[in-house]
C-alpha cells in the first residue's frame, strides 16, 4: 500500500534546550490542524540533505492533544550518520520537512492504576508527552529521570515545576546519583505499569530486575532509541524487482533500497514494529540481527531479516524484495 | 445529496426495501464468477460518490429505519452496547471520527460545530441538537459510543492494542451476522476468531494480526465479507436464533424473490488517535434476489458463485438448506453471457 499521508510541516520555532539537546517545533505549512495523538508516540522525520534523503524517527514530546504544531527533542549524537547532525546544524525556523503520521510502539496501557516512568537521557522524551496525557486523565504516576550533568539533562527543571517533586524525582550521574530501581519496583501497588527508555543497558537492567521481582511481563513495557549501527559494504540482491544494490557501510539495507527506487514497507526504522520483515532467500554469510522484533527461533532460521537495521557479515545476500 | 429516507422494518412484516438508486450502490462483493476466502484488505478511500463507497462513513437511506431497529434491538437486551472502563479514551476518539464524517460526508444533513472543548451536534434526521463538552461523558445522556453509534449505521466494535495483541474491549453490536458481543467482550484476536473454520488455513489470522498492529492512523482499511440472510432481518444474533433459524426452512420457488437477501458487510478498520485503539466498523447492506437481478451482471455471476461454492463454505455461511431453491430460480437470470470484470454494474 503506497498511499502518502505523509504531512509537509515547516519548522516554527528551534530552541536550544541542554547541551546537545535542541527542540524543534513543526507546523503544517498548509494551516490545518495536525492530528491528535497518543502520549509514546513518534513520527518519521524526512529531511533533504543535499542529494540525501534521510529519515529518522523522533518521539513527540508536545502535548498530545495540541493539534497546533509537533515538537520534538533531538539529541547531537557523536558520530552521526547525519541525521542528528543535520537537524542541529544546518536546519533553520522556515525551513520544510515531510513527517508521516503519528505512530505508538510505546503506548499507556489504558487499565493501568499506576504509571511509572523511567527515564534515561533523550529518553525523557516520549515521557513528556505521556506525563501530559496521564496528568489530563488525573491518572496517577511517577517519573524517575536519570541525567548525565544538570546541564546534560532536558526540562528537568520545568518537569519538577509542573508535575511536582513528589511525582519527577531527577538522578544526576555527575552526583553519584543513580535511580534506585529496585527499592522503587519493590513497592507498588497491584496493577501498576512500569515504562523504560533510555539506553540498551538501562532498559535491560531495569526490566531485569522487575522480573526478578516477579512483576507479570504485561506491565512492563519499554522503547529503545535504536539506529542502524555501521559496518562492512555487502551487495543485496533484490531477486522480484531485478535489481543489485550496494549497501554501503553508513547504510541500511532499508536506505540503501530506497535510495535505488524500490519501495519496501517500514513504520519505525528503529528494529520495533515488524513492518520491515524481509525473506531471505539466501545469503553468503551469517546474518547480523539488530532488531528487537523478531523471535530468537526466527532470528536463528536465517530466514528472516528487519532490513532498517540488520546487516550481514557476507558479501551478498538475497532478499525477497 | 439529500437522501429520502424509507419508512420500513426489519422484523415482523419486513417492509425493507431498496430503492432503484440504493440497489445500483449496493457494495456487490464478488469481482469475478467465482468466490475464494480471502483477506483481502484495502486501503479505505472514497470512490464514487454514488456508490457505497463515496464517503468513508456511508449514510443511505435506510438510515433512520436502522437506528429505529437498533433502539429496538437495545430496549430489549440492553447488553448489545458494552465498553469496559479502561475503554474512555477510545469511546471519544469513536464519537469525534464519527461526527467528523458524516458531518463531512452529508452537511445537509448533520452540522459539527467545536469551540474548543465545547461541541454543538446537529442530526437532523432524527432531530437531535446536542450541545456537549468533549472528554465529560457527564454532558451526554449516555456514554460517548453508545451516544454516537444509536446514530449511525453499521456494528461498531473498539478493539484495545497491548501485549502484542487485540483486545475486543468495547461495542455496539444490534446488526450481526451470528456473533455475539456479550460473548466475545474481553477476548482477544485469536480467541474471537475462534470459531471460524478453514480459518486454520494456518498463518491467515497470523498475518492479519500483524497487519492490525501495524494498522496507521490517516490510513483506514476496508474489506468486504458476505453471507445471505432470509427475511432482512438485521439482528440475527446467536442471541435470537429461535427467531431467525426457523425462517431458513420458509423458503419456496415462489418466494426466493422477496425472502433471500444477499448480505454484504463492508468492514473499516481505523487507528484511533487519542487511545491508540481500532474501530472496527461493520456496515451490512441486504438486497433481495428480486432487487438483484435487476442488475444483469450481477444476477449472473451471483447465480454463478452461488451454484460453485464449496459445500463447507456453504455450510459455514448457513446456506445450505436454501441454497439449491435459490440456485435454481437465479438460473433464470443467467443466459451464460460472459460478465465484464469488477464489482460495478454495466
Ligand atoms: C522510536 C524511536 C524514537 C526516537 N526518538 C528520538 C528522540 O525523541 N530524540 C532523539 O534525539 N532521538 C530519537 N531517536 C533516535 C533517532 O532516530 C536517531 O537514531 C538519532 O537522532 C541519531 O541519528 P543520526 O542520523 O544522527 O545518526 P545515526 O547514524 O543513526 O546514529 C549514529 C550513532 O549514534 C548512536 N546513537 C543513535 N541514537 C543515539 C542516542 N539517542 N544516544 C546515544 N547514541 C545514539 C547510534 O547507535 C549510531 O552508532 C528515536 C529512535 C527511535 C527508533
Ligand atoms: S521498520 Fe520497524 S522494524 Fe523495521
Amino acid at each position: 500500500m503506497s498511499i502518502n499521508t505523509e504531512m509537509s510541516v515547516r519548522v516554527a520555532a528551534i530552541t536550544q534546550v541542554a547541551d546537545q539537546v535542541r527542540r524543534l517545533r513543526f507546523e503544517r505549512v498548509d494551516g490545518q490542524p495536525l492530528p491528535v495523538f497518543s502520549g509514546g508516540a513518534h513520527v518519521v522525520v524526512s529531511m533533504r540533505d543535499g542529494a540525501i534523503l534521510r529519515r529518522n524517527p523522533y518521539s513527540l514530546m508536545s502535548s498530545p492533544a495540541d493539534s497546533s504544531g509537533y515538537e520534538i527533542s533531538v539529541l547531537a549524537v557523536e558520530k552521526s550518520r547525519g541525521g542528528s547532525t543535520f537537524l542541529h546544524h544546518k536546519l533553520k525556523v522556515g525551513d520544510t520537512l515531510a513527517i508521516s503520521q503519528p505512530i505508538n510502539l510505546f503506548p499507556i496501557d489504558q487499565r493501568g492504576r499506576k504509571h511509572i516512568l523511567m527515564a534515561g537521557g533523550i529518553g525523557i522524551t516520549p515521557f513528556m508527552a505521556m506525563m501530559d496525557q496521564l496528568a489530563r486523565e488525573d491518572r496517577s504516576f511517577e517519573l524517575h529521570y536519570a541525567v548525565r550533568t544538570r546541564s546534560h539533562g532536558a526540562y528537568w527543571r520545568e518537569l519538577q515545576a509542573r508535575y511536582g517533586a513528589r511525582r519527577v524525582h531527577v538522578y544526576c550521574d555527575a552526583e553519584q546519583l543513580f535511580i534506585p530501581t529496585g527499592e522503587i519496583l519493590g513497592h507498588q501497588p497491584l496493577g501498576t505499569h512500569l515504562y523504560v527508555c533510555g539506553p540498551a543497558g538501562m532498559i535491560k537492567g531495569v526490566l531485569g530486575s522487575a522480573a526478578q521481582l516477579g512483576w507479570p511481563r504485561q506491565n512492563l513495557h519499554s522503547e529503545e532509541f535504536l539506529a542502524p549501527p555501521p559496518g562492512k559494504v555487502f551487495k543485496a540482491v533484490l531477486t522480484r524487482s531485478g535489481k543489485t544494490i550496494t549497501v554501503h557501510s553508513h547504510q541500511s539495507i532499508l536506505e540503501a533500497v530506497e535510495a535505488a527506487g524500490v519501495e519496501a514497507p517500514y513504520l519505525c526504522r528503529g528494529g520495533a514494529c515488524g513492518q520491515c520483515e524481509t525473506a531471505v532467500v539466501g545469503c553468503d554469510g551469517a546474518l547480523e540481527h539488530h532488531d528487537i522484533y523478531l523471535e530468537p527461533e526466527d532470528k536463528a532460521s536465517g530466514k528472516k531479516i528487519m532490513i532498517c537495521v540488520s546487516r550481514i557479515s557476507g558479501s551478498e545476500i538475497r532478499l525477497d524484495l | 445529496m439529500n437522501i429520502a429516507f424509507n419508512d420500513e422494518t426489519f422484523r415482523d412484516d419486513f417492509t425493507f426495501r431498496n430503492s432503484p438508486q440504493a440497489i445500483r450502490r449496493f457494495p456487490f462483493p464478488f469481482h469475478e464468477d467465482s468466490y475464494m476466502y480471502a483477506v483481502n484488505m484495502e486501503p479505505h478511500v472514497p470512490l464514487a460518490r454514488d456508490s457505497a463507497y463515496g464517503t468513508l462513513i456511508d449514510v443511505d437511506e435506510h438510515y433512520v429505519a436502522e437506528m429505529r431497529d437498533r433502539a429496538l434491538v437495545l430496549k430489549e437486551d440492553p447488553l448489545r452496547y458494552q465498553a469496559l472502563p479502561h475503554m474512555m479514551t477510545a469511546q471519544w476518539d469513536t464519537l469525534e471520527l464519527l461526527m467528523e464524517q458524516q458531518a463531512a460526508g452529508y452537511p445537509e444533513l448533520f452540522t459539527l460545530t467545536r469551540d474548543g472543548d465545547r461541541w454543538h451536534w446537529i442530526n437532523r434526521p432524527l432531530n437531535i441538537d446536542q450541545r456537549f463538552t468533549f472528554g465529560d461523558a457527564a454532558t451526554l445522556p449516555c456514554e460517548p459510543l453508545e451516544y454516537i453509534t444509536r446514530q449511525a449505521q453499521g456494528d461498531f466494535c473498539i478493539v484495545d492494542q497491548r501485549d502484542g495483541n487485540l483486545w475486543m474491549d468495547a461495542g455496539m453490536v444490534t446488526t450481526q451476522a451470528d456473533w455475539s458481543l456479550d460473548f466475545d467482550i474481553g477476548m482477544n484476536f485469536m480467541e474471537w476468531h475462534g470459531p471460524v473454520p478453514l480459518a486454520h488455513q494456518i498463518g491467515v489470522f497470523d498475518r492479519a494480526l500483524k497487519f492490525l498492529l501495524n494498522l496507521q492512523q490517516g490510513r483506514p482499511v476496508r474489506r468486504l465479507n458476505w453471507t445471505m440472510t432470509i427475511n432482512a432481518r438485521l439482528d440475527t444474533s446467536p442471541e435470537n436464533y429461535h427467531k431467525w433459524g426457523p425462517d431458513r426452512a420458509t423458503v419456496t420457488p415462489e418466494n426466493v424473490g422477496n425472502k433471500v437477501h444477499l448480505r454484504c458487510e463492508l468492514q473499516s478498520l481505523w487507528r484511533l488517535p487519542r487511545s491508540n485503539g481500532i474501530l472496527f466498523v461493520i456496515r451490512c447492506f441486504l438486497i433481495k434476489m428480486e432487487e438483484l437481478v435487476t442488475v444483469p451482471k450481477w444476477a449472473r455471476r451471483f447465480h454463478r458463485v452461488l451454484r460453485d461454492l464449496p459445500p463447507e463454505l456453504a455450510d459455514y455461511k448457513g446456506l445450505t438448506r436454501y441454497r439449491p431453491t435459490t440456485v435454481a430460480w437465479l438460473a433464470k437470470y443467467d443466459d451464460g453471457a460472459p460478465t465484464s470484470p469488477g464489482f460495478f454494474p454495466d
